[in-house]
């Protein structure tokens, strides 16, 4: 690739969604003028365009706007403060030297970077990933397909429809085609609880009807062409579908709402270290990855449920990145933090102590009156109660230096009853 | 009379338990704030919900644009402001903010653009 134009940059941001918005906004307030924000679609914003419901900016503007409006709003600063944006331009390749190749229409570039802001965003899970046996008809959707399909081009996808998965866009969804005339006869869950948030259980489920069955799942999809039906079937506590229970649904369309998986093909490839448990990248406190130089924010991070963690966590990695571009990065110490009992996962998985930080984790279960412990091996450092946790809401607890600063280890914990 | 919902203010969504008599509440626990309070209330005696959908543009670059009431509409009127919207088409140029509708049903709630649609090169 030796005729191919390249250009030193102090900064590239990959992904224009609200992640890479804020972070190149942030960046650029930060002090880094030389940037490029590259996008591979023709729009600002990813997904928010598509997510007409509102809800987004109570943390960040106090007030509910729909995902158009709030993805607006990033959209005007980057123009204000005149950030240069890529459209149509798809990230080939990451190096661990921090060249980033582009295919753009207009050629082939390499962009030589000094600091990378990972903003990818993430994918939703399909069939496949989780085996349905049956058929192959049609009329079997990912939400978030579908909800690009009512919202953006005005195409209705069936009338009589399941919905297996009860996360956010899944819930979202099952109001979304109840208002638009289909007839949504069960959101199906595998866990005994949902995935989504508790206002959104009431908010597009219980206002419209719509059954919610927990400890339930999809074991076939019936139908030659069209889906005709699927079987459905409760599960025992290994989540494994009990013989002899099922239960045929007569319907069109299945729609899956079963997660998502951060996208992260570029991030490996330059040689960033990823966490089994989020499939994103193990981070520091100002969100460097194991590469340095390179940042990861947003949704190829951790799934968030959240826009607004997602801006905020983005604003910090902008400021990360200026930092290092600037050279104005701390040389620090770091200790290790660890998901103990109870929890799924904690980020970042390493701090420096010697500063105010803050963690954001998941738990394993939902629960009321939970008390969390941080521990420094036996130790107990801090405590902190929740009234009410739930593996779909994400926690976030700060801590202060003085609680940290004498710290070696760093472990996350449930605290028993 | 006791009833259980599930607070909408934000995302925390709090579990209410509200004891009520007709339409005037007695009293709610569960709430972590007065969003919840203001929500309750408003849950026994005229329900009402924020709604979002699209309508058809004529002469933009996407068929759609996103709009939502400006305030909370009667839960009621939901379905009526659906059959109602399903008819409107506005031509582009559209802006955020642009009001769609004015005074739907004499309700006083007007539907607003929530996404720019230029036109169609």
């Amino acid at each position: 690739m030796s005729d191919l134009e390249s250009r030193d940059v102090d900064l590239v941001v990959i992904g224009a969604g609200p992640a890479g918005l804020a972070a190149a906004i942030s960046a650029k307030k930060n002090g880094v003028n030389d940037l490029i924000l590259l996008e591979r679609n023709n729009w600002l914003g990813g997904i928010l365009p598509q997510c007409i419901h509102d809800g987004f900016g109570l943390e960040v503007f106090q007030e509910p706007l729909t995902g158009p409006e709030y993805a607006q709003r990033y959209i005007d600063k980057l123009k204000d403060l005149k950030i240069p944006c890529f459209l149509n331009s798809m990230v080939l390749e990451v190096t661990s030297k921090k060249e980033v190749f582009v295919a753009s229409p207009e050629g082939l570039f390499c962009f030589r970077a000094k600091a990378i802001i990972l903003a990818m965003g993430c994918r939703e899970r399909t069939r496949g990933q989780i085996c349905i046996p049956g058929s192959r008809p049609a009329g079997v959707y990912t939400a978030g397909v579908v909800q690009n399909l009512i919202n953006l081009k005005n195409v209705m996808v069936g009338r009589d429809v399941v919905i297996l998965g009860s996360g956010d866009i899944g819930l979202i969804m099952a109001r979304r085609l109840t208002l638009e005339g289909a007839k949504v006869h069960a959101v199906v869950e595998i866990m005994p609880h949902t995935n989504g948030l508790p206002r959104n259980v009431q908010q597009c489920l219980i206002d419209y009807d719509i059954p919610l069955l927990l400890s339930h799942t999809v074991t076939e999809i019936n139908g030659l062409n069209r889906v005709e039906s699927v079987t459905i079937s409760p599960v025992d506590k290994n989540l494994k579908p009990i013989k002899g229970k099922e239960k045929r649904i007569p319907c069109d369309t299945l729609l899956l709402s079963i997660g998502l998986i951060p996208e992260n093909d570029l991030s490996k490839a330059c040689g960033v270290e990823l966490s089994s448990v989020t499939a994103g990248a193990i981070v520091h406190e100002n969100l460097e990855t194991t590469v340095p130089g390179v940042f990861a924010c947003g949704n190829v991070l951790h799934v968030h449920d959240v826009v607004d963690f997602v801006t905020l966590e983005a604003e910090k990695a902008g400021k990360s990145a200026a930092e290092y571009v600037l050279g104005k990065s701390r040389k620090v110490d770091r200790i290790r933090v660890e998901a103990g009992d109870g929890i799924r996962y904690v980020l970042p998985q390493s701090i420096c102590t010697d500063a105010d930080l803050e963690l954001s984790s998941r738990v394993v279960c939902p629960g009321e009156g939970v008390s969390i412990g941080f521990f420094d091996g036996e130790k107990l450092v801090k405590t902190k109660k929740f009234v009410k946790v739930h593996p779909a809401q994400m926690i976030k607890v700060k801590l202060k230096k003085s609680e940290i600063i004498a710290v070696k280890t760093l472990k996350v914990e449930v605290l028993q009853k | 009379m006791k009833k259980e919902i599930i607070c909408i203010g934000c995302p925390m969504g709090c579990y209410l338990t509200i004891d009520y008599y007709e339409k005037t509440m007695l009293s709610i626990s569960g709430n972590r704030c007065k969003v919840g309070l203001e929500y309750a209330e408003k849950e026994i005696s005229n329900p009402e919900r924020t709604l979002t959908s699209t309508v058809r543009v004529k002469n933009g670059n996407l068929p759609l644009v996103s709009v939502r009431t400006n305030k909370p509409l009667p839960k009621g009127r939901i379905f009526d402001t659906m059959d109602f919207l399903a008819e409107v088409e506005v031509e582009a140029p559209v802006r955020i903010g642009d009001k769609i509708v004015r005074n739907l049903f004499g309700t006083g709630v007007n539907i607003v653009a929530t996404k720019n649609v230029v036109k169609k090169e």
